[in-house]
């Protein structure tokens, strides 16, 4: 069974087909890249998943049940999780406490009202390896608004990654750094992705990375889904090639 | 902040505070009272804008509740006991601030600060509409309470025990709010606030069900302030339609400016501070709104982060320097 299935999901705004019948499936430990020029739909598309905003029609199966009309709370708890493209951070809280809040949240222990947070080791304790293991350990400390761009697309990621969700979406986790810092930082998520057998979408327009890191690519255009495969059938395939990458592209 | 380094503060402020009546005359002690009672009310309302980030306009509304729900214990039901006194202001401000709150808590920013001020209009215009119940102008007199059941002792002079039973009393209700609020906003519900206050979107999408978490921040910061409006009456033995009406409200957002709303203590701070300034200016002068205005224009604006932000600011370079 498909970990996620939509059926016909469309969403227009205007006369604009931001996404338009589009039949997504996500395979259980996929890791799956999805491209497409700007303004093809991606990011409205893991909107809907999501839940940030809801379709026109069509429907959206996740692990069998169907979560069209569900809230964002609802697919959070289902084990839906996402990162932003542009970066959605508790900027006036630490690093460590960004990350920690999504420990309290899954936890169920934001409700306590009574108890001191500080108190709650194991959940420091993880917000610590997570911390490190995105290779921000050192800067636990510092606020969230403090840090560099290429920081701060990381912790976007490992404050969704702390969800320990079952999909997790990342929206152009290396959008907006330079050229020379892309690599390094997908070298952390894909390697953590990896070995914690996640199931993760990850929109990214940088080609070396996108065929070096994804078991399968989804290229869209125009709202609609164009192609579906291996990196190598994707490379090969004229219509992408065309769409994507411009007819003038070699 | 770890509760070690809160207690080397707290402890002190706690002893100056027990043995400031003892050595200072009434008068100032009785300003205190109202300080302090103040400083309850704007630690309810900084929940609000300090942690979630939400600016009520209508603060005065709550406030408002606690003090007529004892004024009519005392009309209608005969109530002389303090402590059912508070309980009446808390169960009468929840029943207002959960009705208030579910409709404010659907919009933030400006909206949410119009809202809260029309609602709290509304509550002042009925006390005027339904004087037959409320006093109207006049208000509702409230006599001496009985403090943990025991009356005051007969011809017992009033300044004295306002200044000394009373004072205790507030103090002990003040020291007992600070801790739960202090509580509150170290606890992983107070954590939540601040993300939604941050960032709401990924407040959303980290799990959080921010409407709800607003509808009991708003609960909490406006039951905090009722229990202060039901020690404020006793001190003033009257309560009136004016600490329903707006530029209460607007006190109530100064003294957390003044004081400094990210910091924990900068409203208690401010509302002290703001309580004393404003006494001295009504004595001093009966242009005081105007000289208040001027002394708080010019202490917002050589002091953004407030006299708390303020302080710790100087202490930080302070301890910087003796450290070289
Ligand atoms: N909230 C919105 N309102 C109006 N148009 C939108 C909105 N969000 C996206 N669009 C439009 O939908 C199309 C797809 O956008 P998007 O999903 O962001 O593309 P991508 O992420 O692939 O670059 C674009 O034409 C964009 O302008
Ligand atoms: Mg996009």
């Amino acid at each position: 069974m498909n970990l996620l299935e939509t059926a016909k999901l469309t969403k227009y705004f205007g006369d604009t087909h931001a996404v338009d019948k589009v039949d997504f499936t996500i395979g259980e430990g996929e890791v799956l890249s999805l491209i497409g020029s700007n303004g093809a739909g991606k990011t409205s598309l893991v909107n809907l998943i999501s839940g940030l905003i809801l379709p026109d029609s069509g429907q959206i199966r996740f692990r069998g049940e169907d979560i069209t009309k569900e809230n964002v709370h609802a697919r959070i708890k289902a084990g839906i999780a996402r990162s932003f493209q542009i970066v959605n951070l508790f900027d006036e809280l630490t690093l460590l406490d960004n990350v920690a809040l999504s420990i309290f949240s899954r936890e169920g222990m934001t409700r306590r009202l009574f108890s001191l947070a500080d108190r709650q080791q194991a959940v420091w304790q993880e917000a610590h390896d997570i911390l490190r293991q995105f290779g921000l350990e050192l800067k636990a400390e510092v606020l969230a608004g403090g840090i560099s761009q290429g920081e701060r697309k990381l912790l976007d990621v490992a404050v969704a990654y702390a969800l320990k969700p079952r999909l997790l979406f990342l929206d152009e986790p290396t959008s907006g750094v330079s050229t020379r810092e892309k690599a390094p930082i997908m070298d952390v998520i894909s390697s953590i992705v990896r070995a914690q057998k996640i199931t993760a979408v990850v929109i990214e327009h940088d080609m070396d990375i996108i065929f070096k890191y994804s078991d399968r690519i989804v290229v869209m255009h125009q709202g609609e889904i164009l192609a579906s495969g291996a990196p190598e059938a994707i490379r090969n395939d004229e219509r992408v090639k065309d769409a994507v990458f411009g007819p003038t592209h070699a | 902040m770890s509760v070690k380094k809160t207690l080397i503060w707290a402890v002190p402020i706690a002893v100056l505070l027990l043995v400031l009546p003892q050595v200072v005359d009434p008068y100032p002690t009785i300003l205190l009272a109202y300080g302090l009672v103040m400083a309850i009310a704007v630690l309810g309302f900084n929940l609000l804008l300090g942690y979630t980030g939400l600016l009520s306009f209508g603060h005065s509304a709550y406030f408002g509740v606690g003090a007529y729900a004892v004024a009519f214990m005392v009309k209608y039901l005969h109530v002389q006991s303090m402590e059912l006194f508070v309980l009446g202001a808390i169960v009468a401000s929840i029943l207002v601030t959960a009705l208030f709150g579910y409709v404010c808590v659907r919009y933030t920013k400006i909206f949410f600060s119009i809202l809260t001020l029309a609602l709290s209009q509304v509550l002042w215009s009925l006390a005027f509409k339904f004087f037959w119940v409320t006093g109207g102008t006049d208000g509702l007199r409230v006599p001496t309470p009985k403090l943990l059941g025991v009356a005051t002792a007969e011809g017992e002079d009033k300044i004295y025990f306002l200044a000394h039973g009373y004072y205790y009393y507030v103090l002990a209700v003040f020291v007992i709010c600070v801790a739960l609020m202090w509580l509150i906003v170290h606890s992983p519900f107070g954590k939540a606030l601040q993300a939604i206050r941050d960032n709401e979107t990924r407040a959303r999408f980290i799990g959080i069900r921010i409407r709800r978490y607003r509808f009991v921040a708003f609960l909490v910061s406006g039951v905090f302030t009722g229990i202060a409006g039901a020690l404020w009456v006793p001190l003033n033995g009257l309560t009136t339609p004016d600490i329903l009406y707006w530029p209460f409200s607007g006190e109530i957002v100064f003294m957390a400016v003044l004081g400094g709303f990210r910091n924990f203590t900068g409203p208690i701070v401010g509302a002290v501070v703001f309580n004393y300034l404003k006494t001295y200016a009504v004595g001093f002068t009966v242009y005081w709104q105007a000289l208040m205005g001027v002394i708080l224009v010019v202490l917002v604006m050589t002091l953004p982060t407030g006299i708390v932000g303020s302080a710790k600011l100087v202490y930080a370079v302070a301890r910087r320097r003796l450290a070289k």
